[in-house]
């Protein structure tokens, strides 16, 4: 437990060391509000690391998340056009995200398909039915209703809506992981699937139950997206995927499963869009974020796997020198 | 994942006629040959070897790396990066073409660039134990994300005309270079993994690394070496790829990664390692290829071509499974 206090610790160092650094550039980038613009911005990466955590907690991955997203973001923005009322909307995108991570849970739970073959495949086919759906044509921002619209950035106490949401979100995690049955079936799915079984937890109920959320997650946040940056289209959010997984890696949920924390990932998701904001501001180009993010995935899992220790490999070197 | 109780042993072999024509890359072959027939019913332009010819393309270059790919599946790795790999030979090629560098060394150092790209993946799992898929996550993200600091929005254009012979150029009649290198690599390939000791260890390290190391194999330098073959395969593709396309956008072969393990796990290799063959990826290519191409003379839509291949990748892994839950 100290241990991953202290990872948490050395990214929330890492984090202000890395804002150190900006604001000695740009003293601007650490004001009040311009930090809140950040969360603000980095919201949708939180909500989603969020959902991958539970999921890679269970020793699966969610590679169709983005898709999941971009899907539910535009049938978000068709039932606009077509007159439905907010709240409807909103619940209709979280039921059809919940119902795209569905898919994913039955294929990984009814026919024991690696998730990875399973979200390969419906990560092509989400995005491709978008295209089905609406013949590659985009949906622009005067299309959408101002309400629509708007939903999102109105400011309530200081914070926009979507951050307020972010935050409903990460306390509603943090209830979930530490003080549910669910949550702790999750690490213990993926710290030893056959001992959960024996203390009679299903393995692939709970594998079901994280992709349902992080659908539910993803299909949310299509709303949000598409709404705060009012259009949608085939390809938005495209390699966002990779941008929540680098998320959990960095915040040091062990793509292993069965070890990671809500804070780690909030912090992960933190980092990368602290990054993300702060390279136009010192003045690198924005093409430098995707090598940077890259790194930051090598050198965090370089660091988790030092500070796990390995365990395994002293076992056979002992074996080895007994012969 | 419930843990399954051991397998029975059965006490009898099926025989072997039997069991070839129930395996696989029988049922792959057929599958193939369908998809001909039907192809050529569906448009009066499928059946001229010109249009063949040209519609290889669409899948050798893939297949070059699925080739290597699949022999790092089986190994129990997988390598995310080998798109992005393309990335960086590519611009590695385009800067050296700026410089002036003759075609030889062009192709010298896309290999090279492979080769490195390989060696990074290949000492960050076999040198310092991490897991392949996050740590080729990450690569993927840092060999295109150099790509995007050299070029930005640019792109490097005006190759020597010499460099285009090994995307554009033929061998003899309609066999394109790329197909007679796609040929031969299937070839040496098929040898290396079904017919050395080497490919032996690969299914040995894919079953159980543990006794593979036990019995006194090198697991982490065949991995390595697996590596360094996937990110040669990948420089060789770029080679193939660049000199095609005649251009490097550092966007070059994005998602190339999904379709390499698409084709690799439709070929019957298991995505959880230990089985599959190089005959099965040859005809899951050929499959993808024609398949693609079939759906191109008919004006189906890229997109929608993804789908296919997704729900394909998901059909040809749940099918055998759904049959075995029916059976039971």
């Amino acid at each position: 437990m100290t241990l991953l206090k202290s990872r948490e610790a050395i990214l929330a160092l890492a984090i202000l060391v890395l804002l150190a650094v900006v604001a000695a550039r740009f003293p601007g980038f650490v004001r009040t509000a311009n930090l809140a613009n950040v969360l603000t911005d980095t919201s949708p990466l939180i909500i989603l690391a969020l959902g991958q955590m539970v999921v890679i907690l269970t020793k699966c991955i969610d590679l169709s998340m983005a898709a999941n997203l971009a899907l539910s973001g535009m049938v978000a923005g068709l039932m606009n056009i077509a007159g439905v009322p907010l709240p409807l909307i909103l619940l209709a995108v979280i039921a059809l995200g919940a119902t795209l991570g569905a898919v994913n849970g039955v294929l990984v739970w009814g026919l024991n398909i690696p998730s990875i073959v399973v979200t390969l495949g419906t990560m092509t086919i989400y995005r491709g039915t978008i295209f089905v759906l609406t013949g590659g044509k985009w949906i622009n921002a005067h299309q959408m209703t101002d309400g629509f619209k708007a939903f999102p950035r109105t400011v309530l106490l200081g914070l926009p809506v979507m951050t307020w949401i972010m935050a409903a979100i990460v306390l509603a995690f943090a209830v979930l992981i530490y003080r549910t049955p669910l949550g702790r079936a999750f690490f213990a799915v993926g710290g030893n699937p056959h001992a959960a079984v024996y203390t009679g937890i299903s393995v692939g109920r709970t594998q079901f139950a994280a992709f349902v959320i992080a659908g539910a997650l993803a299909g949310l946040t299509g709303y949000l997206w598409v709404a705060r940056y009012a259009v949608a289209y085939v390809d938005i959010a495209g390699g966002f995927e990779l941008d929540v997984v680098a998320a959990c890696v960095i915040g040091g949920i062990a793509i292993a499963g069965g070890a990671g924390s809500v804070a780690g990932a909030v912090m992960g998701a933190i980092f990368l869009g602290i990054v993300k904001n702060a390279l136009p501001v010192v003045g690198i180009s924005p093409f430098w974020q995707m090598a940077i993010s890259g790194t930051a995935i090598l050198v965090a899992i370089a660091f988790n796997a030092r500070s796990q220790g390995p365990k395994g490999r002293i076992i056979l070197k002992s074996a080895e020198h007994r012969t | 994942m419930t843990p399954s109780p051991g397998r029975a042993i059965p006490d009898r072999l099926v025989p072997p006629l039997r069991r070839a024509l129930t395996s696989w890359e029988m049922l792959l072959l057929a599958v193939a040959v369908a998809i001909f027939v039907a192809n050529s019913f569906a448009s009066p332009w499928f059946l001229d070897p010109w249009n063949l010819s040209d519609a290889s393309v669409n899948f050798t270059e893939k297949a070059m790396i699925a080739f290597a790919m699949a022999m790092l599946i089986i190994a129990g790795e997988i390598d995310l990066s080998v798109a992005s790999i393309i990335a960086l030979c590519s611009t590695v090629m385009g800067a050296a073409m700026v410089a002036g560098a003759p075609t030889p060394v062009l192709v010298l150092l896309g290999l090279g660039t492979g080769l490195a790209c390989g060696a990074f993946n290949g000492f960050l799992v076999a040198g310092m134990g991490l897991p392949s898929i996050v740590v080729t996550i990450g690569t993927m993200s840092l060999f295109r994300g150099i790509s995007y600091i050299v070029l930005g929005d640019s792109a490097f254009t005006g190759y020597p005309a010499d460099f285009g012979f090994f995307g554009q150029g033929y061998v003899w009649w309609v066999i394109t270079f790329e197909l007679a290198l796609f040929a031969g690599l299937a070839l040496a390939f098929g040898i290396l993994l079904h017919a050395t000791s080497f490919g032996r260890m690969v299914y040995a390290i894919g079953n159980n690394a543990t006794a593979a190391r036990f019995s006194g194999i090198r697991v982490d330098r065949v991995r390595f070496v697996l590596f360094l073959l996937t990110g040669v395969m990948s420089g060789i593709a770029a080679v193939c790829l660049t000199s095609r396309l005649g251009s490097t956008r550092p966007s070059i072969a994005t998602g190339f990664e999904l379709e390499v393990v698409t084709m690799v796990v439709l070929g019957g290799i298991s995505i959880l390692g230990g089985s599959g063959s190089i005959p099965g990826v040859v005809l899951a290519a050929l499959i993808m290829g024609l398949v693609t191409f079939g759906l191109g003379l008919l004006n189906v839509p890229g997109i929608v071509m993804s789908i296919i291949i997704g729900a394909l990748l998901i059909a040809v892994i749940a099918l055998p499974r759904l049959w075995r839950m029916v059976a039971k």
